[in-house]
């Protein structure tokens, strides 16, 4: 036929196009199978992974004092808050947030407060551990960096971080052991 | 002499001729740095291709130097860079030479960059030539950013916390490429030793482009002060011994700079904080990059507010990186068909006012934002500054360089480079244009 010859002249390339496409994408699904296990090697490790919790006794820890652990390489503010600060936390309008969330999404007891003391800005350590420290506007945290404020549930209120600081997974052992992670 | 002679530097050398017919390496090297012609009318400013060519070979030899007492583990990074500079020998001066050799290589750069822009240098057929120097700028703030790191200080690692956390704006899989970057939770060992094997291999990186930015150097001819193309041998003197010479003199006096530094002042341009080590879980008050990033950084930070439906954190981050990209992109948007600032008496004011503007925003990125800029204006404050002269740097090179491609009316070009030189003597052409000012 006709229609044959044409084929071959003509739209023979459609064929070949083919081919060229299909070798195209098995070869990039190939090179990318290969770069694989090279991205993957800098993911953490199984040793990194492995110290992913932490225990911590807070018997020690007295009414309104703040203490700082490390969890995976990361500070963790653990705050034993004063009834003030409950409660300047418990009645704060969630119109007022950036990141809405009231304080009660946010601890397991009101008592204690265990967030991830890293600015959700670029990630500084905020002030405030330390009665002696700047607290902030909202007697929480206060980040030097690029002054993010942070209130007494660690939530962000004023300043360039877009997030309130983030809860790690915790849960109490007993009335005054948790572990992190 | 022969040609054949003339051709491998002419050496009589049976050796060399041997060698060269088998791998012309050395008729190579005769006709791209001993015969290759350039225009006679270069500048001081035509010197700092060489000085960075020498300071890239510094800085890859100390640095390897370096790198034989060099400890990357954050246990010890720190104490074997203080050992480096109590107890090894002249590794005061590897070290010193290393850190000030940073800071030289971005002047350099800086510098050669600066003169691209008054001059035209990349305008057709220039383009790539350019692209490929900004490929070089991007690799080597990688390189220094790195390398920042590896002393294990207080900045090293605030530093490259809030650096690397820049990454955790972009949307969906920001925190995956942060943990992917740092191989774990937080800047930290593994981080350390990857930053190390990078700071080492990029520098090869920058080789190898360098020797590409040649090539495509050597395809299209220097440019130069007039920004006219060479029409003839009249124009032009071969490089060497004539700008070999010269190359030797600038550098030489860079060099006796630098040195000025490195024996005199080596911490002029470092941190202090830095000589006190890492502590992850306690934030210096300010936390300042290198100087050299100091522009980049106050564009970042200018960008407080939310632009649309993008959030301030991403816009900080889009707009660093846009300054960088706009660079790639100068040699479409500026539409003048005159290369040389000396013809073109608006742009010329223009590119002062964009130098000025760069330096102002490398002085509002080393300040806290809220500081006031004039004493006594208290709601004059460096944000406010950062927020026009990040305005600026973009309008300059999207609303004011295509604009004036338009409007502008360029002053007359002389006709060749000899004519301009020399007031139209070894070319032969009649005064058809008044002699220009000597470049
Ligand atoms: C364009 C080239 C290079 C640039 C811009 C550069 C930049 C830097 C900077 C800014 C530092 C920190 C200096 C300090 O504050 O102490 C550094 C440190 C270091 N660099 Fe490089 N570097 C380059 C090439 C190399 C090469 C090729 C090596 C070879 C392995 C190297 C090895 C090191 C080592 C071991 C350190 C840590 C010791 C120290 O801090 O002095 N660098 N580099
Ligand atoms: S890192 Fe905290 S405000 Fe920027």
């Amino acid at each position: 036929m006709s229609d044959d010859t044409q084929d071959h002249d003509d739209h023979s390339g459609s064929r070949r196009d083919f081919l060229y496409l299909s070798a195209g994408a098995f070869g990039a699904v190939g090179l990318g199978a290969a770069l694989w296990p090279f991205i993957s090697s800098m993911n953490p490790s199984a040793d990194v992974l492995a110290l992913s919790t932490t225990e911590v006794d807070l018997s020690q820890v007295e009414d309104g004092q703040r203490i700082t652990v490390k969890w995976q390489g990361k500070p963790v503010f653990i705050d034993r808050r004063t009834p003030t600060a409950i409660e300047e936390a418990e009645s704060t309008p969630l119109a007022e947030l950036r990141d809405p969330e009231t304080d009660e999404e946010r601890v397991l007891t009101p008592e204690w407060l265990v967030v991830i003391g890293i600015c959700t800005h670029l990630g500084c350590v905020p002030l405030g551990q330390k009665a002696s420290e700047d607290r902030g506007e909202w007697g929480g945290w206060f980040c030097p960096c690029h002054g993010s404020h942070y209130d007494t549930s660690g939530r962000i209120r004023k300043g360039p971080a877009p997030l309130n600081l983030p809860i790690p997974p915790y849960a109490f052992l007993n009335d005054t052991s948790i572990k992190i992670g | 002499m022969s040609a054949g002679t003339n051709q491998t530097g002419g050496t009589n050398s049976g050796l060399v001729k041997w060698i060269d017919s088998r791998l012309p390496v050395f008729s190579y090297l005769q006709k791209e740095y001993a015969e290759y012609q350039s225009p006679r009318n270069f500048n001081w400013f035509w010197n700092f291709g060489a000085i960075l060519t020498f300071l890239l070979v510094m800085m890859i030899m100390s640095g390897i130097f370096l790198a034989m007492q060099y400890q990357p583990n954050t246990a010890l990074a720190f104490d074997s860079v203080e050992r480096i500079m109590r107890d090894v020998n002249f590794g005061w001066l590897l070290r010193y030479l290393h850190q000030n050799g940073a800071t030289f290589f971005f002047i350099a750069i800086y510098i050669h960059m600066f003169r691209g822009m008054y001059y035209g240098s990349y305008k057709a057929p220039r383009e790539l030539l350019w692209m490929l120097g900004v490929v070089i700028l991007l690799l080597a703030m990688a390189t220094a950013f790195m390398g920042y790191v590896l002393p294990w200080g207080q900045m090293s690692f605030w530093g490259a916390t809030v650096i690397t956390n820049l990454f955790s704006a972009v949307p969906l899989v920001g925190d995956s490429i942060v943990t992917l970057l740092w191989g774990g939770f937080s800047i930290d060992n593994p981080t350390l030793n990857r930053f190390f094997a990078l700071h080492y291999l990029f520098p090869f990186l920058i080789f190898g482009v360098v020797v590409l930015h040649v090539i495509a150097l050597h395809v299209s001819g220097s440019n130069n002060p007039l920004g006219v193309d060479p029409k003839g041998p009249q124009d032009t003197v071969s490089f060497h011994p004539y700008y070999t010479m010269k190359d030797s003199v600038g550098l030489a006096v860079f060099v006796t700079i630098m040195a000025a530094f490195v024996f005199f002042a080596p911490d002029f341009f470092g941190e202090p904080e830095n000589y006190l080590e890492a502590a992850p879980l306690n934030t210096p008050a300010h936390i300042v990059p290198e100087w050299y990033f100091l522009p980049f950084f106050a564009i970042l930070r200018s960008v407080d507010f939310d632009i649309l439906f993008i959030e301030a954190k991403l816009g900080g981050v889009i707009a660093m990186f846009g300054a960088i990209f706009v660079l790639f992109v100068l040699p479409w948007l500026d539409k003048s068909p005159v290369r040389s600032a000396k013809f073109r008496p608006v742009y010329k004011w223009f590119f002062w006012i964009f130098l000025i503007d760069c330096v102002l925003l490398g002085y509002v990125g080393g300040k806290p934002t809220d500081a006031p800029v004039f004493g006594g204006v208290e709601s004059f404050q460096i944000i406010h500054l950062g927020y026009i002269t990040t305005f600026w740097y973009f309008a300059h090179f999207l609303i004011v360089l295509p604009l004036l491609g338009i409007f502008e009316r360029p002053k007359p070009v002389p006709k060749s480079i000899s004519e301009a030189v020399l007031g139209g003597g070894s070319s032969g052409a009649a005064a058809t244009a008044k002699p220009m000012e000597k470049a």
